[in-house]
């Protein structure tokens, strides 16, 4: 929606707050035009009844929910730890500014200089005499007014009444009571559940199809739109039985790719050789080499790894009126907006998607396939509201994976024990994304090539997407540099780090655990890591027991301590660590997608393993409480270090070093073998 | 036509239409609308269909209907009384035990059924309670903490 439309929608009789580009905040760099800065952003609405709203073109996964593109002005979607970093400032902007605006008008109705008034709770009265006062609602009413701000100058922090606090979390009585409405519990009137035909293999594509023993199951419904087939009935189990009882016969095309879940490593790294190329130059390589007194050489993998939300994608849709709506599980209904309309080659201000609660994103519905499928047979059938749940096999084979990598190390400690002389990764299957911390290297390098279509499955972006990945290289090879030197983890990040509040976290997180550090493997199974993502910074230790029989590794006791900045709601923040703890648990211990071709060979629970109740650590999370009012989010950071912190303590139990995530029993077997006796 | 089928449905007497080979969570969510009770994998791996039969938690996608002919079901939609929160739902509500919440219904379910029989429980007879249930967005350390919560409330104090 342009701006001049949402104003058309804004009733007489409020105000309503615009911004420009907030001061501090990220810098924005939109990926379409018509967007964030100049455009416009309606962040506070206060209307004639006094309510005051905010509009958010963002979801909460956890919380409220919002993200209408009718109603909120252009948002970017809710992802990569930003939504803080941009909105928090906006916000807390315009409610400052709106206080000033409202107490100003309230001077002049009152007859009272602003000085000698109190806000509170939708309220201005004078102090003195409290029986003279007027509400927001009162202020506001009869009157159209808009404010543009540019400058952002919020109340400082020590006369905030909730940032920092606990506050009770409003989505609770809904979900507790089951109230809570997600995108599968719309009942609308009429709606027809659709069940797509699937390819065996990711990437083939119907060509023919027999619906003639479908057709004859009453109510059912075959709707085709190019190579894209459903079954549509009012049931949604009787929809997906014609499917499952293959009364739908389907051939597809498609070449299927000659890789499986164990040659994917060297099949990518030989095909990312030839687009190879430095991303990342500092120093002198050869040169640092040479000085070095202890080289380490490492390759470091990872699987693909789905996102498998316990709620699969689901969309309902409806073609009315020459207009789509959408109803999704999404993380940014903008650019479900944007992809529904270009699929179906409809103007944006043809689409609008409403988001619902969302049972979980990690980056998985950052796109929306699925609102696109519902959206192409909804416009089949005009009038009838369609919904497409995907069942668990078809979420976790339509599923942007975390893409699997390899990534080869080389570097080097000098005699003193005290600099890395040099640095040296080549990576395929990921880019350099937060593969740098502030560690001080005399040089360093990585390679990543530029080769499209080099995952022969579908990737996506994981949490953190990038980061975690070369946190799990960087960590372990500093560890084993550290090992082989005789040096203990964090005597050697001590003398690299070159950032205080990463020394200060350091610090924080080993004198919280209760840990002295020594030279590894010590027989007690900790392993530290650091990691970063954008600006928050991690400092992780685990603690593991490992069955060297069965090569079972079972996390004791986790640590993370964690700069953000400010923390503004310290329990959600709280939550979203222990969460990354848990659920990158099941990345360093068991989640892998297996296939083989373009099949996947994984159709639920039962062989794709997510961390039950039974991994489960003793957490703990300790914040720097860094005192600045920039607040990094924090869907991300915690995510960044798991793995490596794990691997690292198999190592200090063990001796071995797992240098593939999973580390699946077996793999913790296999490198169990390598451990020299002693 | 298919034979009907009676049963109670959150203390008050229901009867359905549907195939009795129909699993209860679809007569549960589609022809009854209560769609507090969630569907994760409908294969029994995963929990967030849990309701109670007669008192024990059963997994919805793979109870037909036939099997709760005659029997009491309770959903999580049956647990609240005037606006009362069971001591579960009021445990979770307190720990945060959840993040988006789409296991929670099942959650609670899983753990009332449990705690009705063993209200003292230790945390590692929890764990293995709680062990069919998956939570993807790791809010495990707060759904122990609230089920913990819960049995001393309803009298398990150890
Ligand atoms: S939906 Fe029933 S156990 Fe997963
Ligand atoms: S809260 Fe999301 S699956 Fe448990």
């Amino acid at each position: 929606m342009r701006r001049r439309d949402f104003l058309q929608g804004v009733a007489a009789g409020t105000l309503t707050f615009f911004f420009a580009t907030p001061l501090g905040a990220a810098p924005i760099v939109p990926t379409r035009p018509g967007t964030y800065p100049e455009d416009f952003n309606a962040y506070l609405k206060i209307s004639a009844d006094g309510r005051v709203s905010c509009l958010v073109g963002k979801v909460e996964l956890v919380d409220m929910v919002l993200g209408d593109t009718d109603l909120c002005p252009w948002d970017m979607p809710t992802g990569g730890s930003l939504t803080m970093w941009h909105t928090a400032p906006v916000l807390r902007g315009a409610a400052a500014e709106a206080r000033a605006v409202l107490l100003r008008m309230a001077s002049k109705a009152l007859g009272a200089p602003v000085s000698g008034l109190t806000l509170k709770d939708g309220a201005i009265w004078v102090k003195e005499t409290p029986a003279r006062r007027t509400t927001f609602g009162e202020l506001v009413k009869g009157r159209k007014m808009e404010r543009h701000l540019g400058k952002v100058k919020p109340k400082s922090l020590s006369d905030c009444t909730l940032i920092g606090r606990r506050v009770p979390r409003k989505d609770a009585l809904a979900k507790v009571t089951g109230a809570a409405q997600y995108a599968g519990d719309l009942r609308m009137p009429g709606t027809l559940h659709a069940c797509v035909l699937r390819p065996p293999a990711q990437g083939q594509t119907l060509v023919t199809a027999d619906t003639s023993a479908a057709e004859r199951v009453p109510g059912v419904r075959i709707v085709r739109d190019g190579t894209l087939l459903a079954v549509l009935h009012a049931q949604p189990d009787t929809a997906r039985k014609a499917l499952a009882l293959a009364l739908v016969k389907g051939t597809f095309e498609g070449p299927e790719p000659d890789v499986d879940d164990v040659r994917i490593y060297q099949y990518l790294v030989d095909k990312a050789a030839p687009g190879q190329r430095v991303v990342i130059s500092r120093g002198d390589i050869a040169a640092g080499e040479k000085r070095a007194a202890t080289v380490v050489e490492g390759e470091y993998r990872n699987a693909y790894e789905s996102h498998a939300t316990l709620e699969p994608h689901t969309s309902v849709a409806k073609w009315e009126e020459g207009r789509m709506t959408v109803w999704a599980s999404t993380q940014s209904p903008f650019v479900f907006r944007d992809a529904v309309a270009e699929a179906l080659k409809l103007g944006q201000d043809k689409v609008r998607i409403i988001a619902q609660f969302v049972g979980g994103g990690f980056g998985g519905k950052l796109v929306g396939p699925g609102a696109i499928e519902a959206a192409r047979i909804a416009r089949q059938v005009p009038g009838v509201p369609i919904q497409v749940a995907w069942n668990r096999e078809e979420d976790l084979f339509l599923d942007g994976y975390r893409p699997a990598a390899v990534v080869k190390l080389r570097s080097g400690l000098d005699a003193g024990r005290g600099a890395i002389t040099f640095w040296d990764s080549t990576v395929a299957g990921v880019s350099q994304g937060e593969a740098e911390l502030c560690y001080d290297m005399q040089s360093n390098r990585y390679q990543a090539p530029t080769v499209p279509g080099l995952h022969p499955l579908k990737v996506g972006a994981w949490r953190a997407p990038n980061a975690h990945t070369n946190a799990f290289a960087r960590e372990s090879q500093l560890d084993a540099l550290a090992a082989k030197a005789g040096l203990d983890p964090v005597t050697l990040r001590r003398r690299l780090i070159t950032d205080a509040r990463l020394l200060r976290l350091l610090d924080l997180a080993v004198e919280t655990f209760g840990w002295e550090p020594a030279p590894g493997p010590t027989g007690r199974g900790i392993g530290l890591a650091c990691g970063a993502w954008r600006q928050g910074l991690v400092v992780a230790l685990a603690q593991v027991t490992v069955d060297k029989r069965t090569g079972r590794v079972k996390t004791e006791r986790f640590l993370e301590a964690v700069d953000v900045g400010l923390v503004v709601n310290p329990d959600g923040a709280r939550q979203q660590v222990e969460g990354a703890i848990t659920m990158c648990i099941g990345q360093a211990l068991s989640e892998e997608i297996h296939f083989k071709g373009g099949r996947i060979l994984d159709k639920n629970f039962d062989t794709y393993l997510l961390p039950r109740f039974s991994a489960i650590p003793r957490i703990q999370v300790v914040f720097a409480g860094t005192d600045t009012s920039v607040t990094q989010g924090i869907g991300e950071p915690p995510v960044v270090p798991v793995a490596a912190a794990l691997a690292n303590a198999v190592f200090d139990a063990t001796g071995a070093r797992v240098t593939h995530v999973p580390f699946t029993p077996e793999r913790v077997l296999a490198a169990l073998k390598l451990v020299p006796a002693s | 036509m298919n034979a009907t089928t009676s049963f109670t449905l959150n203390g008050k007497p229901v009867t359905v239409a549907s195939p009795r080979d129909r699993m209860l969570v679809w007569v549960l969510r589609d022809e009854l609308g209560l769609t507090g009770t969630k569907v994760g994998c409908e294969a029994g791996l995963c929990g967030a269909c849990t309701v109670l039969v007669d008192f024990e938690a059963v997994l919805s996608c793979s109870t037909p209907l036939g099997d709760v002919a005659g029997k009491s079901v309770l959903t999580i939609e049956g647990l609240a009384h005037d606006g009362k929160l069971n001591p579960v739902q009021e445990a979770f509500q307190d720990h945060h035990a959840f993040q988006c919440g789409y296991c929670t219904s099942g959650m609670i379910m899983a753990a009332w059924a449990f705690l009705k029989k063993k209200p003292k429980a230790t945390r590692t007879e929890i764990v293995e309670a709680m062990e069919g249930n998956i939570c993807r967005c790791g809010a495990h350390v707060r759904i122990l903490d609230a089920v913990e919560t819960a049995g001393k409330a309803m009298g398990g104090a150890r």
